[in-house]
């Protein structure tokens, strides 16, 4: 047995048989993060202290044959914009280097309480806008698949430390596609819940009206295993929406036969990579011979969605980043007056894309520019709201490629417009607040490819079947980089 | 003022009240005044990365009433906006506030001018929240090498209340303040204490050639904290947009701000362009929906307000004055109708609270809410006079020692002995013998002195301890002498 | 050319930052470019179209009017470049 490759399930058994402690389990993926970080640089902050105290809670517990909740004495990370108390929380950014939250962010608050023990805060673009990890602000994440390739980003360190079994799990964050792209990068299991299932309290705003927090993970069990402790209506978030939370394991099934299966056909318009399409087109197959339909849709709208995204992305980012002045917390630089102080700590604390989106975001709320730009964008998103809630009259789940290539050489993109075009499948899904998934479909040219499926609003379940089918009846999943079978055969 | 009869002044407010609720709008740090620096501040209003806002019931409550007190149609859909400007007192550089959809608008009040009542435009009522206090280290803010914010303020619920520019001198101006504080008060919005900020106002001024219907370049001053403050600055605004339109010279549109110090405002030409605060929806609150059943609770829940007060006085026989004054704080106009329940005539119970009550009131700083009179003692202090049992003089120490002591006045006339000698057998034979005892005073009464007959009542009085009751020793003396 | 240099100057500005002259440069480029993508959507006639105020039918949350604690004085300011007597320091405000 592999404890670094096993299951929650199978690692939650170990620890109730009393076959391994919590403080051994995090011991022993504390001792492979040591080993894997020189190449991989997910972590920003190992709390190694914190982490055994944590697992030693679990052990006293279970030596006091008092029952364990499923996930407890799990080693788990954080992306760095999800605040932890006591913990520096600098969403990659110099500006927060040295910002220690006073409080918990929700989640944080739930995996304490279910017993997860935190080993560390995981690397991600500055204030989650980026694909490729490249824009945090002290240093780049590798892919585990390739060490010269991009994780993807925003949540770059926690796809990476996902599939690299530096832990069993992460969370990350996804304003347009940050789960999704890295977990297709990497090759793991990365779940955007709807809008408001899971609480924002704590989760550093990039973009208030898109951000959601989600799990990765190695399988769909664990996504599902995940979202049951993190998921939930929450008061001190006004957008978190009251719904009944489900057991989202009962939707584990093996069978898509009734399922009817939308592929829409921008999805698989221009600037798809060939090699990727293949796999896709593969994945399609594979559902069809498993009883599913899947026919072409359309989402018209679709085209429009990139720059609508861009447009009320940066102008939410622009108010929500206007806190960092050196004021109450963060870096501040020496000035002889107050808006000297407010600029220069901004100048030297924000990184270049991040400064960049500020600009272009004031610019579409400026007087004059309003109505042409931010609420031209707001009527946009309506539309494509209105496409995604036609296709769903047909279908119960949508399937496409979750990026249009692989991950990327470091260094490779430079032209930030130019990267944008690789969100253009994520996106629209955040515009629409729908659930997303996207799970390892096959490989090109060595490195994973994504497949990306999109349910209704509070769809989660219908999500987690036709992805857990997929799983049962692929391999995908179970391939992990070369270095990593040489380094979990010795474990366990 | 000078210019009066060359140029019209034409008036709008903004105001801002600070609501009496318990917590902020939308955390639950409380909103009490003068706490520590900083020691009424959580995440959420400290604005901390990753915290949310949530909108406290009571301000929606509130904001309603005042609404309705105020006359507007209130909203069936409303929303919060983000207003974004860079400043230091305010912790994420954008003030959550109302934009388009406001929560109340169309109102109006009304107020007394010398040619009658005149109604005031209520443009608008809107939610919003609170800065911080910077506290500069030195004189002035300009002056100040360094400053320090306390963020207990930020986040305390504010009402913006925006009127029409219908206001037309310096006199409209005050008296439309007044009304609108005291409907606040007695609507339970505010505690409306301005000595500690609950009351802000911003004026905008202009001035328009008389006669004339267009409107007047205009400038505007913010922050006013008194009714003081707000007169004295725009009879020097006026007088001083005045003599630069005599000159011919132009008003510039700006924003000024008054120095309490030197009586003078002064222009706050800043380094930046005009405020282009980049409003959009709030993305962190959901809008609020107001069903009407909502609104007739609250209605329900308003108790009568200043103006409808004042004619009921009115209607008592008081005259205007007494009940403006009687009014003008909901304390006093419910002590007065407390009282009044006991059975007192409504003219001598407001001559009384108006003047030797107020009076003692005032030596300790006392209120009307918990002042150490009772309405009930007061009126019956003021039976105890109407039945003769003591007169108005002593009831005025009767007054003191009930403010003393807290006893009831039929007690402290019991104890003290101070009933009234009304008895005229008893008072004849004191009244004969203070004649025998003056017989000079009476000589000159004799004579035509009618001063003597007030010295022969002082000693009647003070042969009785003041306690003979002054309207019968008259009457004795006056028999008595004429015989 | 929608922006100008001058403009992005403007808008650093505004935004509270202050760019080099290549930043200028760079991001002036980048946001005509961006601006010119965006332009796109003009295509689009959306005269009868409704803004989508917010992703989800959610309304009227609020909290009671109850009192919380709040943070103690030391971890309000634990994150404070500079303090003084108990308030957040900030250098001379120039209006």
């Amino acid at each position: 047995m592999k404890l670094l490759n096993m299951s929650l399930a199978a690692l939650h058994r170990l620890l109730k048989e009393k076959k391994i402690s919590s403080t051994e389990l995090t011991k022993e993926f504390l001792r492979h993060i040591q080993k894997a970080e020189p190449n991989l640089r997910s972590f920003l902050t190992i709390t190694e202290e914190i982490a055994l105290r944590k697992a030693e809670e679990t052990d006293k517990k279970i030596a006091g044959q008092q029952p364990i909740g499923i996930l407890e004495g799990i080693p788990m990370a954080l992306k760095d914009n999800i605040c932890t108390e006591g913990i520096p929380t600098t969403c990659a950014s110099r500006i927060l280097e040295n910002f220690v939250p006073p409080y918990d962010a929700t989640v944080t608050e739930k995996l304490k309480e279910a017993g997860t023990v935190l080993v560390g805060k995981l690397n991600m673009d500055e204030f989650a806008m980026g694909s490729t990890t490249e824009n945090s602000g002290f240093y780049p994440t590798a892919n585990p698949w390739d060490f010269a390739r991009v994780p993807g980003g925003s949540s770059g360190g926690s796809a990476a430390a996902v599939a690299a079994r530096e832990v069993p799990f992460a969370l990350g964050s996804d304003t347009g596609g940050s789960i999704r792209q890295p977990a297709a990068f990497c090759g793991v299991v990365g779940l955007k819940p709807t809008y408001g299932a899971v609480s924002r309290y704590g989760l550093v705003a990039f973009a208030s009206s898109l951000d959601q927090i989600g799990p990765l993970t190695k399988t769909v069990e664990d996504s599902a295993l995940v979202l049951n402790i993190i998921a939930g209506h929450d008061p001190k978030d006004s957008t978190s929406v009251p719904f009944i939370k489900p057991d989202y394991t009962q939707y584990l099934e093996n069978n898509v036969k009734d399922m009817k299966i939308g592929v829409p056909r921008e999805f698989f318009a221009q600037g798809l990579k060939p090699e990727v399409q293949t796999v896709i087109e593969e994945a399609v197959r594979v559902y069809e011979q498993l009883g599913a339909q899947v026919e072409e849709c359309s989402l018209p709208h679709m085209e429009y969605a990139l720059p609508a995204y861009y447009l009320i992305a940066s102008a939410e980012c622009s108010s929500n980043l206007a806190r960092y002045d050196g004021v109450r917390y963060g870096y501040r630089a020496k000035a002889e007056d107050m808006i000297d102080m407010f600029t220069t700590s901004r100048t030297e604390g924000f990184g270049q894309e991040v400064k960049r989106r500020i600009m272009l975001g004031t610019y579409a709320l400026s007087s004059g520019y309003y109505d042409a730009y931010y609420a031209k964008a707001q009527k946009i998103r309506t539309l494509i709201k209105e496409d995604f809630e036609q296709a769903f009259t047909k279908f119960d789940v949508l399937l496409s490629p979750t990026t249009p290539t692989i991950a990327y050489r470091l260094g490779e993109k430079t032209d930030p417009l130019a990267l944008y075009l690789g969100d253009v499948y994520t996106i629209p899904i955040n515009l629409a607040g729908l659930p997303s998934i996207s799970l390892p479909a096959g490989f090109a040219d060595g490195m994973p490819v994504g497949l990306q499926l999109i349910g209704k609003h509070f769809a989660e379940g219908i999500l987690l079947r036709a992805a857990y089918t997929f799983e049962q009846n692929t391999e995908h999943h179970k391939k992990i980089p070369a270095w990593l079978e040489e380094a979990s055969k010795n474990v366990f | 003022m000078s210019f009066s009869d060359k140029f019209e002044l034409v008036c709008g407010v903004e105001t801002h009240v600070e609501m009496a609720t318990k917590t902020k709008i939308f955390c639950g740090c409380s909103t009490e005044f003068g706490g520590e620096q900083n020691t009424h501040v959580c995440p959420v209003c400290l604005g901390l990365p990753g915290v949310l806002p949530v909108l406290n019931k009571e301000v929606v409550n509130l904001a309603i009433k005042a609404g309705l007190a105020l006359n507007c149609i209130i909203a069936e859909y409303s929303k919060f906006d983000r207003k974004n400007y860079y400043y230091p007192d305010l912790p994420k550089n954008y003030q959550t506030s109302q934009y388009d959809l406001p929560i109340c608008k169309n109102g109006w009040l009304e107020i007394n001018t010398p040619c009658g009542k005149k109604k005031i435009g209520i443009t608008r009522v809107h939610m919003e929240e609170d800065a911080g206090k910077l506290v500069h280290s030195g004189e002035t803010i300009t002056t100040s090498k360094s400053s320090g914010v306390d963020y207990n303020r930020a986040g305390v619920p504010l009402l913006e209340i925006v009127s029409e520019p219908d206001l037309r001198s310096v006199d409209e101006v005050l008296a439309y303040l007044e009304e609108l504080v005291q409907i606040m008060d007695y609507a339970g919005i505010s505690d409306c204490r301005m000595e500690q900020g609950s009351v802000r106002f911003d004026v905008n001024v202009s001035l328009r050639p008389r006669g004339s219907s267009e409107f007047g370049t205009r400038t505007e001053i913010k922050n006013l904290n008194s009714f003081n403050s707000v007169r004295r600055c725009l009879e020097y605004e006026s007088e001083r947009q005045a003599e630069l339109l005599l000159k011919g010279e132009k008003v510039e549109q700006e924003t000024r701000t008054w120095d309490e110090g030197q009586g003078i405002t002064l222009s706050l030409r800043s380094k930046e362009e005009a405020h282009d605060y980049r409003y959009f929806p709030e993305p962190d609150l959901v809008p609020i929906i107001i069903e009407r059943e909502w609104v007739e609770r609250i209605r329900a829940s308003l108790s009568e307000l200043p103006a409808a007060k004042r004619e009921r006085l009115k209607s008592l026989g008081l005259s205007e004055y007494d009940a403006a004054v009687l009014t003008s704080s909901k304390a006093m106009a419910d002590y007065f109708d407390e009282a009044f329940t006991f059975g007192v005539d409504a003219k001598t119970l407001a001559n009384w609270i108006m003047g030797d009550l107020s009076a003692l009131l005032k030596i300790d700083g006392c209120s009307f809410e918990n002042s150490p009179v009772s309405p009930r003692q007061l009126a019956g202090l003021l039976n105890l006079i109407k039945d003769g049992t003591i007169s108005g003089k002593i009831a005025k120490a009767v007054l003191e020692e009930i403010y003393k002591t807290g006893k009831d006045p039929e007690v402290i006339v019991k104890e003290k002995g101070l009933a009234q000698i009304s008895d005229a057998g008893a008072l004849e034979k004191i009244v004969e013998g203070v004649l025998a005892a003056n017989t000079k005073s009476v000589e000159d009464y004799l004579a035509g002195k009618e001063t003597a007959l007030g010295y022969l009542v002082g000693q009647v009085m003070k042969a009785t301890q003041g306690r003979a009751n002054p309207g019968l020793v008259n009457k004795l003396l006056k028999e008595k002498l004429s015989r | 050319m929608k922006i100008t240099e001058k403009d992005v100057e403007q808008l650093a500005t505004v935004s509270r930052l202050e760019l080099t002259a290549e930043d200028v440069s760079a991001y002036t480029k980048y946001l005509n470019t961006a601006l010119d993508y965006m332009d796109k959507l003009k295509k689009l006639d959306t005269s009868k179209v409704e803004p989508a105020q917010q992703v989800l039918p959610v309304k009227n949350v609020f909290r009671e009017d109850t009192v919380e604690a709040s943070l103690e004085k030391e971890l309000a300011l634990a994150n404070a470049p500079e303090v003084e007597e108990g308030s957040f320091k900030v250098p001379r405000i120039v209006l």
